[in-house]
């Protein structure tokens, strides 16, 4: 097992090496250089010397990216243009935001997504089965952005159910210590700020959650589907063994596999996603930092971000590949 | 679609199973592409997303006819305050109302759905050409070649997609040129993968080995035999990314890497500036948002169509 995760950590390291080199080359493809990239399209000759020589930008391309790599390695990954905040910094504060609207948006749509894709498959070619298909259909071609605008119109203009944007009642003086608000809330004992907080997660991880939703009914209907109709379900039948056990220990758990295969690829959306939905409801994540980074063209911010989000996707991958083995025996074998 | 040859009717056969029982597929023959065509004409899946497209297609063909107004027209600048926007029904003239600039929205949807067909095939098309080129080269020549080309399409591949589009738009400055090579680039990484495995499991079939057998030279196999029979995943993939590319152009335009006016007739644009006006004229979220979801879902529901009357498997 050990060998197995070693091995697959030394996979992915050429792939981060190759991703920072091609980021390195990114930023200094931009039109007018990186300085220009920094000051803007009406700096003056000089400012864009000074920088030059403030970041060694006039120095050969090779010495360039030692000095770079040099840094990546210790963990220096520049500044942000628009704050001025060490990039790895930015990152560290705003990540927890995006980890709870992705746990909730998970929740979501693992939660209605599995047993949904389930009855479909039960009741294949019945009502239940053609409602969530259509219904998983127009989530998975829904923009996630427009989904986000629905949302908050109904729920929050219009019915005004739940907060339209933010992450907290500015109202509320919450003490904040982990990132996670939510956390903070119920480990302080604060439970109202938990709660308001929990609220403000609500929308966009609805909005968030609802394409990894439907793909998660469409891979778990198939999959059980196929499943149902395997030999081995069969022979179970014919045992005489008891419906529940044959679902529960027979289906289920073999129908597991592409499903979770599907939730580790999800992840990687859901980061997509987050810089669309954070931008529509106000939430500091990473998302939305990124969306303004994109903006204002903070490259170092996007350049930091891109790697840490590929270094983050890489782990779940892995994640992914090591809860094979614990679903499904034949592969630990093997 | 010209890339879409139909195989030498002796090859059809490896790639799916060889007789099909009588019906539907008569009258094209037994070749791989009319037998999916028939079972597709069956499908009322693949009929309604046929629709879908069709209507959507009209449409953007014949946007100068059916648009009331230009595209670049704002012809109810004197009816708009910040606080009043005259919406569906208001003014005779402008019959799905106006936006904040003072463009018909009913104009501006019509023009929208021309940028968006514009954007989706040229986008898609250059996906296709890109990956197609990197997966023939890897699934051609295979060993290093094939390591060198998968590793880097690897490293693409660890980028979401999105972000992906985003970084290269910003090489190439904003604009509707930039967005779509930004979103065919970013595809170019699934169409490579997804060639070239299909390639390697062509390659191990039989009749590669027959016309091996024959003498024919390696290119001859490749280009003639393997690679139109490996071509299904990839034409199933360039349908859905129709619907991708129409979803993602919308979403760079949102964040704002579509340059231009910002009254450019379309639905990514029109969604950012409704953002403003969601209390007083939500209809100008809805309309552009829901003419890109029916357009995503028509080529979704084609594609997924076609994927299931190509696959072998499907076939009862």
């Amino acid at each position: 097992m050990l060998r197995v995760i070693a091995k697959r950590i030394l996979l992915v390291i050429p792939t981060l090496f190759g991703l920072s080199l091609l980021l390195f080359l990114w930023v200094r493809s931009l039109p007018g250089g990186p300085a220009t990239a920094l000051l803007g399209e009406r700096a003056t000759p000089e400012a864009i010397a000074q920088i030059n020589e403030l970041y060694g930008f006039d120095k050969p391309i090779v010495e360039q990216y030692f000095t770079y790599m040099q840094r990546l390695l210790t963990g220096d990954f520049g500044a942000s243009i628009e704050t001025g905040r060490p990039v790895l910094e930015e990152f560290a504060l705003r990540f927890p935001a995006t980890i709870e609207l992705t746990i909730v948006a998970l929740i979501f749509a693992i939660g209605i997504g599995l047993p949904l894709g389930y009855v479909a498959a039960k009741y294949y070619g019945k009502a239940a089965d053609h409602v969530s298909v259509v219904v998983s259909l127009i989530g998975i071609t829904i923009p996630v952005f427009f989904l986000a605008f629905i949302l908050k119109w109904v729920f929050a203009v219009e019915l005004g159910w739940f907060p339209p944007d933010g992450r907290q009642d500015s109202r509320i003086d919450a003490t904040h210590f982990t990132g996670f608000w939510v956390l903070d809330g119920l480990l302080t004992g604060e439970y109202d700020a938990a709660w308001d907080a929990f609220t403000h997660l609500i929308l966009p991880a609805i909005a968030l959650g609802t394409i990894p939703l439907a793909i998660i009914v469409r891979i778990t209907r198939a999959s059980v589907l196929e499943v149902t109709s395997a030999d081995y379900v069969r022979t179970a039948r014919a045992k005489g063994i008891h419906e529940r056990t044959i679902r529960d220990r027979f289906v289920l758990r073999n129908a597991m596999l592409p499903v979770v295969t599907t939730i580790g690829l999800q992840l990687g959306l859901l980061i997509s996603g987050a810089v669309l939905t954070e931008t529509v409801f106000a939430f500091s994540g990473i998302g939305r930092f990124l969306a303004d980074a994109i903006f204002a063209r903070d490259f170092p911010v996007l350049q930091g971000f891109i790697l840490f989000i590929a270094v983050l996707y890489a782990i779940i991958n892995l994640i992914v590949d090591l809860s094979y083995s614990l679903i499904d025996p034949r592969v630990r074998v093997q | 679609m010209s890339s879409v040859s139909v195989p030498p009717a002796g090859t059809a056969p490896a790639a799916g199973s060889p007789k099909k029982p009588a019906g539907g597929a008569a009258d094209h023959g037994s070749s791989l592409w009319g037998d999916a065509f028939a079972r597709l004409r069956r499908n009322p899946q693949a009929v309604a997303g046929t629709i879908i497209v069709f209507l959507f297609v009209l449409v953007a063909l014949l946007a100068p006819w059916l648009a009331p107004f230009g595209g670049e027209e704002l012809p109810g600048q004197r009816e708009i305050r910040p606080t009043v926007i005259p919406g569906i029904g208001e003014i005779a003239a402008y019959p799905l109302g106006l936006d904040r600039f003072g463009g018909d929205v009913l104009s501006k949807l019509i023009w929208g759905a021309r940028a968006s067909l514009v954007i989706g095939l040229v986008s898609t098309a250059l996906g296709l050409a890109g990956g197609m080129l990197i997966g023939i080269i890897a699934g051609a020549f295979g060993g290093w070649v094939d390591n060198v080309l998968m590793r880097l399409v690897d490293i693409l591949l660890s980028v979401p997609n999105l972000l992906l589009a985003v970084s290269i738009a910003a090489i190439l400055g904003q604009g509707p040129l930039a967005i779509m090579i930004a979103i065919g680039a970013s595809q170019v990484p699934i169409f490579a993968r997804l060639l070239r495995s299909s390639m390697l499991q062509q390659r191990t079939a039989d009749y590669v080995l027959a016309a091996q057998t024959l003498g024919l030279s390696r290119r001859t196999v490749t280009m003639s035999h393997v690679l139109p029979n490996s071509l299904g995943p990839v034409v199933v993939q360039g349908t859905l990314s129709l619907a991708t590319a129409v979803i993602d152009a919308a979403a760079l335009s949102f964040l704002g890497l579509g340059g231009g006016r910002p009254e450019t007739a379309e639905w990514g644009r029109m969604l950012t500036y409704a953002q403003a006006d969601l209390a007083i004229a939500p209809q100008l979220a809805f309309l552009p948002g829901i003419c890109i979801a029916i357009t995503a879902l028509g080529f979704t529901l084609f594609g997924e169509a076609l994927r299931e009357s190509l696959d072998p498997r499907s076939r009862r």
